[in-house]
């Protein structure tokens, strides 16, 4: 693998030394925590700059996350040396760039312990991976049936459902969640019957950053004959997944949220339902055999994966895969539950704020209103100073509605987000309430 | 005065202030005193839906002018639609098709009007235009 060893093995070396360094930095030091976030900042160049004449605070992680160099780099090197179309090309730069695809295959399967890689597929993101198999079940649900979702899923996890529903008449239930944001297991287990088909859920809400029990909601859908898409947007980016270990039939998530491009991200499919669900998308790469009266189709993952791939992207997603597991997903998992505890303690003290989204196992998302004061101009006059958060709905209009307000303000924590950021967004938004006050 | 007129004063009126943090609380308190609009036009019909704020616009013909009143969620877009207002209403139909916006990008409020935003000032731009339209198709 030529490629592999002139480029990934260069920037992983330079990788592994940063690495070493922090470590070695983070002992000399006796500093308590598993990460020296100086150095996980160096990695990420878009941090180093000032917004509106400030240092720039970025709070929009569950948007999309920023990137290291070494995936910039992994882009532009892709292109440097081994750009070519994947899988057909008898040439050496096609074969190439069909190992590293293949390569970033194999290294995402290990990460989320799927059994085959071709039970891996690569799609445009988790939006990708829901109409995927929302698609599939028009072949495998009728009138009658049930499709079940919750009340706290992103707008991407809803619609395609609604649509399947349409399609075929089955129903849409929708498991509610109580005050905190926590799903209300009891309605679960009371909504699950044997006309329930497919369950279909967050691991981790993007706008309450609530944390699903996900294991329970698999075993007991299983129980009842339901087969079980994940949507891991949010999810994949802070926690270790086990898909073998969760027994679910499908997980989702996207590349952008987890240090990779735009564009990435993968689907991983039980290998029977993959055999069972029909092709989504017609075209080159996903066939077998083409004639007027009959097309056969290839075998997986190429059955699903029509037309030239985001070839760069699925490349890198392995990158930056890499590159997460090298700082430790354990680590980013404790820290960021640091973060987000003394945000919510910090924020919590600004008179009249209040948090939405209170579950017991939560992540490092804390969406939150003051008073009748609209979020946007929270938002708006904090980025005058330089801090990025989201306002609005999140895209979970239900989940606004269910608590009766027109959006929330959301800071977002990733791993190389510091306490100092967190006591500067305290002072920005004591400064919005001051003014519109 | 005419649409020109009244953007250069706001132009001149902006130009006292030294940071964004006075041209922003100008704007707030703008918000805060912009006239409602009555409840009887506070409908479903009258409201623009931006992702982030919400605001209503109700237009109306006096004397051969359209006098519009208007009104958000959002104070800070509150604001901004009271300098609208001010520019737009009360004004001949084809001077309001003719006018542009370009005096936000000098008065350092450029952000609030992109797409981006989402907030429903651009929306409410394009539907002032359209009752200016209508209302000039009318007389």
């Amino acid at each position: 693998m030529l490629w592999q060893k002139t480029v990934i093995t260069k920037t992983s070396r330079k990788f592994a030394w940063n690495f070493v360094i922090r470590c070695l930095k983070g002992a000399n030091t006796g500093d308590t925590e598993m990460l020296d976030i100086q150095n996980v900042r160096n990695d990420f160049p878009v941090l180093n700059q000032t917004v509106n004449g400030k240092p720039l605070v970025y709070f929009d992680n569950a948007a999309t996350s920023q990137k290291p160099q070494i995936v910039i780099d992994a882009i532009s090197n892709y292109y440097s040396t081994i750009n070519a179309n994947i899988h057909r090309g008898v040439h050496t730069l096609s074969q190439l760039a069909t190992d590293a695809y293949e390569v970033s295959r194999q290294t995402i399967q290990k990460h989320i312990n799927a059994k085959h890689a071709h039970e891996v597929l690569f799609t445009a993101g988790t939006t990708h991976g829901v109409n995927l198999v929302a698609n599939g079940f028009s072949a495998l649900i009728k009138t009658g049936d049930e499709v079940m979702i919750s009340a706290m899923e992103h707008h991407s996890n809803i619609v395609p459902w609604q649509m399947l529903c349409e399609r075929t008449g089955a129903k849409l239930v929708v498991i509610p969640m109580n005050q905190h944001g926590e799903l209300v297991m009891e309605e679960f287990e009371r909504l699950l019957t044997e006309k329930t088909k497919i369950v279909s859920v967050n691991h981790i809400s993007n706008s309450l950053g609530t944390i699903n029990p996900i294991e329970h909601i698999i075993k007991k859908a299983h129980t009842a004959g339901a087969a079980v898409f994940i949507d891991g947007a949010q999810a994949a980016p802070h926690l270790k997944i086990d898909v073998q270990a969760l027994d679910c039939d499908f997980y989702a998530f996207s590349g952008h949220k987890a240090c990779g491009p735009t564009g990435s991200g993968i689907l991983y499919g039980k290998e029977e339902w993959l055999e069972k669900l029909p092709p989504y998308q017609g075209g080159g790469e996903m066939i077998k055999e083409v004639t007027f009266e009959k097309t056969t189709y290839a075998g997986l993952p190429h059955k699903f994966e029509a037309g030239t791939p985001h070839i760069e992207g699925g490349i890198v997603l392995g990158t930056a895969i890499d590159y997460l597991n090298t700082i430790g997903l354990d680590n980013i998992a404790a820290y960021e539950t640091e973060l987000l505890h003394y945000g919510t303690e910090k924020l919590l003290e600004i008179e009249g704020l209040k948090i939405i989204g209170t579950a017991a196992n939560k992540t490092s998302v804390i969406s939150f209103n003051i008073g009748n004061i609209h979020p946007y101009d929270i938002g708006a006059i904090v980025d005058k100073m330089g801090i990025a958060v989201r306002t609005g709905h999140h895209c979970t209009q239900p989940v606004m509605n269910f608590f009766d307000i027109p959006g929330t303000v959301r800071a977002s924590f990733a791993f190389y987000n510091t306490k100092e950021e967190i006591d500067a967004l305290v002072q920005a938004v004591l400064k919005a309430q001051r003014m519109l006050g | 005065m005419s649409i020109k007129e009244i953007q250069e004063e706001i132009i001149d009126e902006f130009s006292m202030f030294d940071d964004w943090e006075e041209r922003y609380q100008y704007v707030i308190d703008l918000g805060n005193s912009l006239p409602l609009v009555e409840d009887q036009y506070k409908t479903d019909e009258n409201i623009i839906k931006g992702c982030q704020s919400k605001v209503w616009l109700h237009g109306e013909q006096n004397d051969g002018n359209v006098v519009f009143t208007a009104d958000s969620d959002a104070i800070l877009t509150k604001g901004i639609i009271a300098i609208l207002i001010r520019v737009f209403s009360n004004q001949k139909p084809a001077d309001i098709l003719e006018a542009d916006t370009d005096f936000i990008d000098e008065i350092g409020l450029k952000e609030h009007l992109s797409p981006t935003r989402a907030n429903g000032l651009v929306s409410m731009i394009k539907q002032i235009k359209m009752y200016a339209l209508a209302f000039s198709a009318k007389s």
